[in-house]
């Protein structure tokens, strides 16, 4: 069928759209969110810590003052050097003191950071693509399919999440051949912190998918007959991103300390690659015989990472709220 | 003598609104259903408007789901142009189908994808039947849609959030007209806009029936509109059709004692003096309607027959009281 | 003369928002007689609620009062301290909103909602107040009151619970009712009900009415004097006939026009070009420029100021500029 003229006597340059019109930056830095931000002094400083701890973890190689896992940089005999101060045999310098194995406190944080972010992060994208796809297809098929999803979460989601954390590790552990298990370590912990928090993002994609698939946007795509597979994609998904988006970063949070609590437990990530929470572990048996510095800096590590990353969940959460504006 | 295009018959649709099964089984309850759409039938002329009128829980936003094939009807049939839409649409001749109607909704800010530009809105049914069409071509189609509802090509780069209520409809309008329809379905297209902004919307209705033939079903609960709009009108209460007549005869002689009732309860704009008529009673809940004749209980006329059969639409009215000769 | 129950002089609300102070409601001033019913007639966004937000004290934060005064009975209430105002709202100003769930707590019987408000103005017993609320649901039209007091908000029907909230708008006998589009959400056939019981009670209670709503019809029928108006301004006011009848401003005119009769089959509706301005673009000079077909340039630089044309009736239009040698004069110094 050919499609009828509408309009007559205007050229065609006058006619079609333009291709686009303002910045994407300048409209950034106008809208609302970025107002909000920018008005909150408790996120600007959230922003600030979370973006020097990430970018000092990031950067480690290049900007940590020793490799603590090279050997040859280490001296045994400059163990439990108190901070700010020089070591007994070499002529280093600890800002925050040494180990017990005459490692700098100040490089294992900035190592052990490394370890937790890239565990928390991929951690939380597993458990976010999961539980987005399961959302929404439980949210937009409903009945049977939609029953057993929820049941699935629900069921989850009365268990505490280190709890099946655990569960799935040791699993895996017997799965995995032994001379495997410590290259595999820190996928399995991905895996296992992953798996144990997907069913958030599940519940909160579906309710809002429900809702979504609701609107007469929805129903004039069906009538035109696309593919709910391109109607869940191109419409639902950029339309229920607002809460994953507040839930991802409440549970980044929560899958650093997650990771934390694994490796505190000695379950985690094997002691050669140490995390925050092995230094944790670590840092407590001395606590006890004065030597403080060692459980202390990455204890006060975890807790603004955490901290400032849940600060910013919370503060996207109010800013995305139409009702709070 | 005019093409019947749309013919519906005997259109029915019950929704299950029981407990969800456990409840059930705990409090044993059994299942609950709701008639939304009973035994309704009408055929719409082509490039003519056919109202649907009602009050809430009428299934006038039903009976629009069901001809566009959102809902699937329990019973009855859809017969647009020859074809019968009973058993859903699928493979090729669905989608020549499909092409040819679509659907202009009540609330424009839902209808529209928040989160799209007007340009991808409005070409969304290119994308769909036009596959082979350039992006350039989408835009220029675009912008002559746009112009042609009033709005400027450069609207197309907006977002939906960034226009008024009524120029919202407009381009949900552009969107229903993008893949030449000819049949479009109007659920409530104005009920959620300004006077001034209402009466702009209808004239631009008007004109684009006329310039391209297209058929309207027209929803409302608005008689004054409804008067504006529609060639023939069928007057729905609790799912079932009271009425159904040309729009003159309907509002110089109404027949069906609901359908005078509605009449007399539009305000008296025009300050003659006429008083609205005291209306007796509220519309009963769909899930549990009165027996016989839904509107016996507010009905003047109603008798012990209206109590317990159910009349049947013959010669456009469905009342024993008509019918029975007991008022004229 | 008698003096007006409510006179609202060159009131003014503003909201401060980061992008500048939006004005929703600018230098309006009219009067309601006791006995009287306005109506106040507008489009969204003409600042028709706020109105009666401000009057009711009930602006929400960061919006203000930012100029003018409200006297009821003689007494300024826009200044009052909250608990004053909390005391004057339900004692001398009954109210009722578009959706009754606003006015009724879901959780608590009719009885107890009722009464507890009776008790709060007026000096009765638990006993005392119970059977005035009865009386007071037997006259807005719920059968069988005695048995339905008990029940909750829920269990009415959407009619019902707007004549529930019409009673406790009444109940400590006010002497204003301002309602908020009452019968908006409601089918037409139950709309002329609400109206009819609203009305028929405040005559009898001797209450003045001020009718806000979107809906021309609804002020045809109910209203004595009706003000129209647009983009926050006062656009045309006076008796509801003459307006209806014969519209002096270009908006007000349209608007009649824009509405659908039953008795005349028009091929098209007299449409305005356009949409209400948002508040952040409200055009310079008179508000409605861009969509009057009687503009003139003095209309794009200068605000035409409320004149009055007859008894009782004023509007700001250009096409009835202020006549210097003639009583007009003194109508408008009184309006600045």
């Amino acid at each position: 069928m050919e499609n009828r003229k509408l309009v007559k006597d205007i050229p065609e340059q006058d006619l079609i759209v333009p291709v686009r019109a303002e910045g994407r930056l300048a409209r950034a830095l106008d809208s609302d969110i970025f107002y909000s931000w920018r008005t909150s002094p408790v996120t600007v400083v959230a922003t600030f810590v979370a973006l020097s701890l990430i970018l000092l973890a990031v950067f480690a190689p290049l900007i940590a003052p020793y490799n603590p896992f090279n050997p040859a940089s280490l001296n045994l005999m400059d163990g439990f050097t108190p901070p700010a101060s020089t070591g007994a045999f070499t002529d280093n310098y600890f800002l925050m003191g040494a180990d017990n194995q005459g490692r700098d406190v100040l490089s294992t944080i900035m190592y052990g950071s490394r370890v937790s972010l890239f565990v928390g992060i991929l951690a939380t994208l597993f458990a976010m693509t999961l539980g987005v796809s399961l959302g929404l297809i439980a949210g937009y098929n409903g009945g049977t399919i939609d029953a057993v999803i929820m049941r699935v979460t629900d069921i989850q989601l009365s268990f505490p999440a280190i709890l099946i954390a655990l569960l799935i590790f040791g699993i895996a552990r017997g799965l995995i051949p032994a001379n495997q298990q410590e290259s595999m370590a820190v996928w399995v912990l991905i895996l296992a912190i992953g798996l144990s928090n997907w069913a958030q993002f599940a519940r909160t994609v579906r309710g809002a998918t429900m809702v979504e698939r609701q609107k007469d946007y929805v129903s004039a795509a069906r009538i035109m007959g696309v593919h709910p597979i391109l109607i869940l994609l191109r419409h639902v998904l950029p339309n229920v991103l607002g809460p994953v988006l507040v839930i991802g970063t409440i549970s980044l949070a929560l899958a650093i300390i997650e990771e934390a609590t694994l490796s505190f437990l000695g379950v985690g990530v094997p002691p050669t690659q140490p995390s925050l929470g092995t230094l944790i572990r670590i840092g407590q048996q001395f606590l006890f015989s004065g030597e403080w510095w060692i459980l202390f800096f990455p204890a006060v590590t975890l807790i603004a990472l955490a901290l400032s990353v849940n600060l910013l969940g919370d503060w996207l959460r109010d800013a995305l709220n139409p009702k709070l504006r | 003598m005019t093409k019947t295009l749309l013919d519906v018959r005997g259109l029915s649709r019950r929704f299950d609104v029981s407990q969800p099964w456990l409840n059930r089984k705990i409090e044993g309850t059994g299942k609950l259903y709701v008639n939304a759409v009973d035994d309704v039938s009408f055929t719409v002329k082509q490039g003519e408007t056919f109202a649907l009128v009602g009050e809430s829980g009428s299934g006038k936003s039903t009976i629009a789901r069901l001809i566009v094939g959102l809902l699937n009807p329990s019973g009855g049939d859809i017969v647009f142009d020859g074809t019968s839409l009973k058993d859903g649409l699928n493979g090729a001749k669905a989608r020549a189908l499909r092409r040819r109607f679509q659907m202009i909704f009540q609330d424009p800010l839902a209808s529209l994808n928040p989160r799209w530009r007007v340009v991808d809105i409005v070409a969304e049914p290119l994308r769909v039947f036009e596959r082979a069409m350039s992006n350039r071509d989408q835009r220029l189609r675009v912008g002559e849609l746009l112009t042609l509802v009033g709005l400027a090509p450069e609207d197309g780069v907006k977002f939906p959030h960034q226009f008024s209520g009524g120029q919202r409809q407009r381009i949900a309008i552009a969107r229903a007209l993008a893949a030449n329809p000819d049949f479009i379905v109007c659920d409530e297209p104005t009920s959620a806009l300004d006077v001034s902004v209402q009466a702009q919307i209808l004239n631009l209705m008007k004109d684009l029936q006329k310039d391209f033939g297209l058929t309207y079903v027209f929803i409302s609960h608005n008689l004054q509109v409804v008067r504006h709009m529609a060639n023939d009108i069928g007057v729905l209460y609790l799912g079932r059709l009271a009425e159904v007549a040309e729009a003159g005869a309907l509002f110089d002689a109404p027949k069906h004692p609901y359908t005078r009732m509605l009449l007399d309860a539009v305000p008296d704009i025009e300050m003659t003096g006429r008083r609205r008529k005291q209306v007796e009673g509220e519309i009963p809940s769909p899930i549990d309607p009165p027996s016989g004749c839904a509107f016996h209980p507010r009905c003047p006329f109603a008798n012990d027959r209206c109590k317990r059969d159910v009349p049947k639409v013959l010669a456009g009215v469905a009342c024993h009281a008509v019918q029975e000769g007991r008022i004229s | 003369m008698t003096e007006p129950l409510l006179s609202v002089r060159n009131l003014t609300v503003e909201f401060p928002t980061r992008r500048g102070i939006l004005t929703a409601v600018q230098d309006i001033s009219f009067d309601i007689m006791p006995g009287e019913v306005l109506g106040v007639v507008g489009e969204s966004g003409a600042g028709k609620s706020m109105t009666g937000s401000a009057i009711m004290g009930l602006i929400d934060r960061p919006g203000r009062i930012a100029q003018g005064e409200v006297i009821l009975q003689g007494r300024r209430i826009d200044n009052l301290p909250d608990a004053e105002m909390r005391k004057i709202r339900g004692r001398k100003i009954g109210m009722i909103f578009q959706d009754p769930l606003t006015s009724l707590n879901p959780l608590y019987r009719i009885s107890e909602q009722l009464i507890e408000t009776i008790r709060t103005h007026l000096p009765l017993s638990e006993t005392e107040a119970r059977k005035k609320a009865i009386g007071l649901l037997d006259d807005v039209g719920i059968p069988d009151a005695s048995r339905r007091i008990d029940d909750y908000p829920h269990q009415f029907s959407g009619g019902m619970r707007q004549r529930v909230v019409i009673a406790l708008a009444l109940c400590a006998g006010p002497d204003l009712v301002i309602a908020d589009e009452p019968t908006t959400a409601l089918d037409v056939s139950v709309q002329a009900q609400i109206i009819d019981v609203m009305k028929r009670l405040c005559a009898e209670n001797g209450a003045s009415i001020m009718l806000v709503t979107h809906d021309m019809g609804v002020i045809a029928e109910t209203a004595d004097c009706v003000a129209v108006m647009y983009a926050g301004r006062i656009a045309e006011i006076g008796p509801v006939r003459d307006v209806i009848k014969d519209a002096q401003h270009p908006y007000s005119s349209g608007l009649m026009g824009a509405i659908p009769r039953l008795g005349a089959n028009l091929d098209r509706l007299t449409q305005i070009p356009g949409s209400m301005p948002r508040l952040s673009a409200i055009p310079r000079g008179c508000a409605f420029n861009p969509r009057c077909p009687h503009v003139m340039d003095k209309c794009h630089i200068d605000q035409p100021q409320a004149v009055q044309t007859a008894p009782g009736r004023r509007v700001a239009c250009w096409l009835y500029p202020p006549q210097d040698s003639t009583g007009t004069n003194a109508e408008r110094q009184t309006a600045q």
